[in-house]
């Protein structure tokens, strides 16, 4: 009764036509609730497909005519349990984890320091290797792989595990640098100078002010790190020729995948147990790893 | 004001430097003068190489799989940068809007990024199977094709299916992090302009959009860059393959490079995108640039 006595929200229906509040419900339904829903669809398909394959027993992965694709009549672990207990999968696993932790704390130990050095030390010079380390991220490692091959040849750590800690950080410390530069811009400089007053030294105000006050920050770094190690693919398929050092994604391709006969079932479970990991871990960090990807790109 | 900390800033200054210094020289910037030199040369696997200086460039300009992978490499950025973005920012627009459940779709849409790129294409290599396709078998069903769709076998169908595959894997990046730069748009010029009677293409137009374009410079330009370089994707699902119908640059320097074992040649084909990647950069920059007189700004 009293929306229609007064008189400028009729007249605003008029002219605002999608404004969110003021839409109506099938209208919603049609531009907004669909299209989600076809995109959702098309995004998580691929996903759907991997999970019903990897527990569908052998007969029924080709055998359209007598089952629905779609749906999986007896579900069965032969294939996961054929991964696990019968190829060098979980080796693999093992090694992506170690190989994916330790880069990932070598870059963020370097990063804070650099971070800290460009943003707050401010030493002659800082503004070129922050734009120096900007330039670095841009490098893509599919121009780096052969030079590296040829380095970590010389090194003698062709085909470790150690030449994949050394490289990963590559494209990690510029990611890491620029997001906790970013970071450490948010801090008041006036902390710093009540600890400086306090008669702290620049290590101390580095680990007991500025740290603490970082951590989001470092979580947001920590996990985009982590993630990017674990889903790297060309310096592994590159670096690594045996099979007990490989990781996931270059062993699933290159052991699962043999001859002709493609054994859908274990290459699908593969997949999925390979994704669990960082899956997991972003479910729990949705926010921080939305901000470091968003952060990454805003600055 | 600041200049109490100032006194000692270049000796702890570049102390702080150190770590992240050293592996971005050893494992960045060496390679990147290792690269160049090696496409002067004619290295390969097991034996070292001697000076031929620009022979390398001669032999590949003459090369029509050269040039092939260059043009399919511009194709393949070119038509998957502009999906992703078109289809990107319409998703971005969506999940904008007062949605109930929006975390848990932001957080859903990004799977396909987060989920490692080899492990996914494995996943559509399957849904991409010659005989035993979902897509074919949906289609069928429903009556549209009267055969499988022969994905991967022929070269039309495998450049779409590559880029389809692509789109998939980069719309999430784009959509997440437009979202980011639409949640700082302030509803209040929406409103202002929805009172002067802009219809709703209007305020996307001539509001939503100038505001948003250094974020789509800088998202663009990362997504451009990353498309260029790709080789994950083409390797799991075509190794370049059929016919090198879809080879692209990278692939083709691993495939030369590597199991080639011309390194020399592999290391040329690398060099050859840099030139593409800085007009990338330059573009972007450029882009950033024009916008912020457009936004009345001081620079």
């Amino acid at each position: 009764m009293s929306s229609q006595t007064s008189a400028p929200a009729p007249v605003l229906q008029d002219d605002a036509e999608g404004m969110s509040y003021l839409s109506n419900l099938p209208r919603r339904v049609v531009t907004l609730y669909m299209p989600l829903a076809v995109f959702v669809f098309v995004l998580l398909f691929p996903f759907y497909w991997m999970a019903i394959t990897s527990v569908k027993p052998n007969d029924q992965l080709t055998d359209y005519a007598n089952f629905s694709p779609l749906w999986v009549a007896a579900p069965t672990l032969q294939h996961i349990k054929y991964l696990l207990f019968e190829t060098s999968y979980p080796g693999w696993l093992l090694n992506t984890m170690i190989v994916a932790t330790a880069a990932t704390f070598l870059a963020l130990a370097a990063s804070v320091f650099a971070a800290y050095a460009i943003e707050r030390v401010k030493f002659n010079g800082s503004r070129y290797v922050g734009l120096a380390i900007f330039l670095a991220y841009l490098v893509p490692p599919s121009i780096l792989f052969i030079p590296l091959a040829f380095i970590v040849f010389q090194f003698g750590i062709y085909d470790t595990k150690l030449a994949l800690i050394l490289t990963y950080p590559t494209f990690l410390i510029p990611f890491c640098t620029w997001l906790l530069m970013g970071y450490f811009r948010s801090i008041p400089y006036e902390l710093e100078e009540c600890a400086l007053m306090d008669g702290a030294s620049r290590w101390q105000i580095l680990t007991k002010i500025v740290l603490p006050l970082a951590v989001p920050g470092l979580i947001s770094a920590g996990i985009f790190a982590f993630t990017l190690s674990w889903n790297e693919f060309i310096y592994a398929l590159t670096f690594i020729q045996s099979s007990e050092n490989k990781t996931v994604p270059v062993g699933v391709l290159t052991e699962l995948v043999r001859g002709d006969v493609f054994e859908w079932g274990s290459l699908m479970a593969g997949a999925l147990l390979g994704s669990l990991p960082v899956v997991i871990l972003y479910s729990f960090f949705v926010d921080y790893y939305v901000s470091s990807m968003t952060g990454a790109v805003k600055e | 004001m600041f200049a109490s900390l100032g006194q000692s800033r270049n000796a702890p200054g570049l102390l702080f430097m150190l770590p992240a210094a050293v592996f971005l020289l050893c494992f960045l910037a060496y390679p990147l003068g290792v690269g160049t030199w090696l496409g002067f040369t004619d290295t390969r696997i097991g034996r070292a190489g001697h000076f031929i200086g620009l022979e390398n460039y001669q032999s590949l300009w003459q090369d029509s799989v050269f040039w092939l992978s260059v043009f399919n490499t511009v194709l393949y950025t070119g038509v998957a940068s502009v999906l992703k973005f078109a289809l990107g920012l319409w998703l971005a627009l969506i999940l904008n809007e007062n949605l109930p459940f929006k975390s848990f779709f932001r957080a859903v849409i990004l799977l396909p990024w987060v989920v490692p790129t080899v492990l996914s294409a494995i996943a559509f290599w399957w849904i991409y199977d010659s005989q035993f396709s979902v897509i074919s078998w949906a289609l069928m069903k429903f009556g549209w094709i009267s055969a499988p769709i022969n994905f991967l076998g022929d070269s039309t169908n495998a450049r779409a299916s590559v880029i389809a595959a692509n789109v998939w894997r980069g719309i999430p990046f784009v959509a997440i992090s437009l979202l980011a730069g639409l949640q700082t748009i302030s509803p209040s010029l929406q409103e202002a302009a929805s009172l002067d009677g802009a219809t709703s293409w209007q305020r996307f137009r001539y509001v939503t959009l100038p505001m948003l374009t250094p974020i789509i410079a800088v998202v663009m330009t990362f997504s451009v860059l990353f498309t260029f370089t790709d080789f994950q994707l083409i390797y799991v699902l075509t190794k370049g393959g059929p016919v090198n119908a879809t080879h692209l640059m990278a692939t083709l320097s691993f495939q030369r490079g590597i199991p080639g074992g011309q390194l020399g040649e592999g290391a040329a084909i690398a060099v050859a995108m840099v030139p593409f990647l800085l007009a990338a950069i330059l573009f972007s920059f450029f882009g950033l640039q024009r916008r912020k007189w457009q936004q009345g700004g001081s620079d």
